[in-house]
């Protein structure tokens, strides 16, 4: 455990100058900007919806929320964990990082767990923000019924399901990215993987829920409430989580028997 | 305790059918400087990975300081600072922060790094990114970062690859105080022999994988026999009359003749012996095969 937390600190302190770890801050703070200033330049027209506190909070996340789920979601998520393994790869430090008195698979683990923690740090500051921007545009805004509802469990569970559903996305380009040093080939994989993902997800086939890339708009249609419907009526760990993190469980102990073989040649 | 910083006993590894490294028995002495030479490709890397383990060797073929490697790679590893091929060096961070990163790495006190950036040379240098670094201090880093976690053996492979004679020299003088000042061994690779022999107490010369020769650099000097050379007119009466003398011809040109070196007086007696014999010696001089070519014919026989 020691070595792993060692070999997290040292992930923070090597990547803290670097867009990954960058990115995971300025992402949720551009989009949930855009969308507040969205909302706020646009607030005529909104407010002739007459939308309730709970619609008015659905609308105002969930233009966060399906973005990211479809689209920005699986991007981000390949663009850690290239940006995670492809420190090693420019530098030519596979060698160095495995020829320290360090277990290999604390070394593995805590590139991984890096990853994860970003992805969480990024998701954090989406819900935080969109909380706290919805409460921003309530004030400037008086007429808004942002006030009336309480959004924090429906932010939170949200948030938590596209963060658990991106994790098999994630485990899969982490092998890409342990395996292949440049940029193209594990995001030109990812990018066809996504677009299958939304077309499978589009239109409904049934085994949508296998492809990793699929999982995070999979997991989010629950954004799209149905009239009448509560919102917060639904399940973390419904059947696209599950696959998630089976896939995340499997590839991640398969990238360890990758990286230990590649690295050293 | 075993004696040896690194004895590696009957190394075998290959890649697939590639055999790399054929039945290497490597002896490193604690204490040493011990030159690791062979032509590129010849299996110095791949024997350097295999000491870090980094490449996975049979078991009971490598013994670090007495110990079999696999069954005690962490504990090995931390008598061990190493520099692979070219140095590993993050380029968007400072000397000074890789120097950091890999106090982190190894449970150090941070204020090691000053020490280290003030023993390689690059404390003016410090805040500056690694990336911009010419090789030399690039190089300089590499061996600050091997060295920072205070290892008692150093794997240097190829050190003084791409520097300039100052660079060189100033690496050469480094690997000097380390193992005279600081008791390090130290195992270092390189495809030159010049470069090794004013450095090395030790030397191993591998070709193709296989050990050719291994031991004191005074045992190397050995192997090479000094000779003179006559360089005298009439060549063929010439070399007649020393045979009658009983001299052993070692080689024959057109106007020089070489003769095993026995000793100085001996070299004077056979001048003044070809002189009063009517012969005119235009030149007379000692001449040892220099260990660069040694190095040749070890290699070439291979």
């Amino acid at each position: 455990m020691r070595s792993i937390y060692i070999s997290l600190v040292s992930e923070f302190y090597k990547s803290r100058k670097t867009l990954a770890f960058w990115a995971a801050i300025l992402l949720p703070v551009v989009i949930c900007s855009l969308v507040s200033f969205g909302f706020y330049s646009g607030a005529d027209k909104i407010l002739k919806l007459n939308a309730p506190g709970m619609t008015l909070w659905i609308r105002y996340a969930g233009a966060t929320l399906n973005v990211m789920g479809i689209l920005v979601m699986p991007f981000y998520v390949m663009f850690m964990a290239f940006s995670v393994n492809n420190i090693e790869h420019k530098n030519d430090t596979w060698k160095s990082l495995f020829a320290q008195p360090l277990n290999k698979f604390s070394i593995y683990t805590a590139k991984y767990l890096f990853a994860v923690t970003l992805i969480f740090i990024c998701l954090f500051l989406f819900a935080t923000l969109t909380y706290g921007f919805g409460h921003l545009l309530q004030v400037l805004v008086p007429k808004y019924t942002f006030s009336q509802y309480n959004p924090s469990n429906f932010l939170i569970n949200s948030y938590s399901k596209l963060f658990l559903s991106s994790l098999g996305i994630l485990s899969l380009q982490f092998i890409f990215s342990l395996i292949w040093g440049d940029f193209l080939k594990p995001i030109g994989i990812g990018f066809v993987g996504t677009i299958m993902g939304i077309v499978a997800g589009m239109v409904n086939w049934t085994y949508a829920y296998l492809i990793p890339y699929s999982l995070p708009a999979l997991a989010l249609q629950v954004t799209q409430v149905k009239k009448g419907k509560d919102p917060l009526d639904f399940e973390i760990f419904a059947r696209e989580i599950w696959v998630s993190l089976i896939y995340a469980g499997i590839l991640f102990i398969a990238g360890y028997f990758i990286v230990t073989r590649k690295s050293i040649k | 305790m075993s004696n040896y910083a690194i004895e590696t006993v009957g190394l075998n590894f290959s890649f697939g059918n590639q055999t790399i490294v054929k039945d290497l028995s490597l002896q490193v002495p604690r204490g040493s400087i011990y030159g690791f030479l062979g032509p590129n490709g010849a299996g110095k890397t791949t024997t350097i990975k295999i000491l870090l383990n980094l490449l996975k060797s049979p078991a009971d073929q490598v013994f670090i300081f007495g110990k079999e490697i696999n069954s005690n790679r962490i504990a090995t590893l931390k008598k061990i600072g190493a520099l692979v091929e070219q140095p590993a060096i993050y380029g968007h961070l400072s000397g000074k922060e890789n120097l950091i990163n890999r106090c982190l790495l190894l449970r150090i006190a941070k204020s090691k790094v000053a020490e280290m950036l003030a023993l390689v040379d690059l404390t003016d240098a410090a805040d500056k990114k690694a990336g911009k670094y010419s090789l030399g201090m690039k190089q300089r880093l590499g061996i600050a970062l091997a060295l920072v976690s205070d290892p008692e053996l150093l794997l240097l492979d190829e050190p003084t690859n791409g520097l300039d004679p100052n660079g060189i020299i100033e690496i050469r003088n480094l690997m000097i105080e380390l193992a005279t000042k600081h008791n390090k061994t130290i195992l270092v690779s390189s495809h030159l022999l010049a470069e090794i022999e004013r450095t090395a107490t030790h030397v191993g010369i591998i070709n193709k994988g296989q050990l050719l020769f291994q031991g004191t650099i005074e045992e190397l000097h050995l192997l090479s026999k000094p000779m003179v050379e006559i360089e005298v007119d009439q060549i063929e009466n010439a070399s007649a009359f020393l045979v009658t003398k009983g001299y052993e011809i070692a080689s024959k040109t057109d106007n020089r003749i070489t003769v095993p070196f026995s000793s100085s007086a001996d070299s004077g007696k056979l001048n003044t012996l070809l002189i009063q014999n009517g012969f005119t010696v235009s030149s007379l001089s000692k001449q040892r095969k220099d260990l660069e070519n040694l190095f040749l014919d070890i290699t070439k026989n291979n």
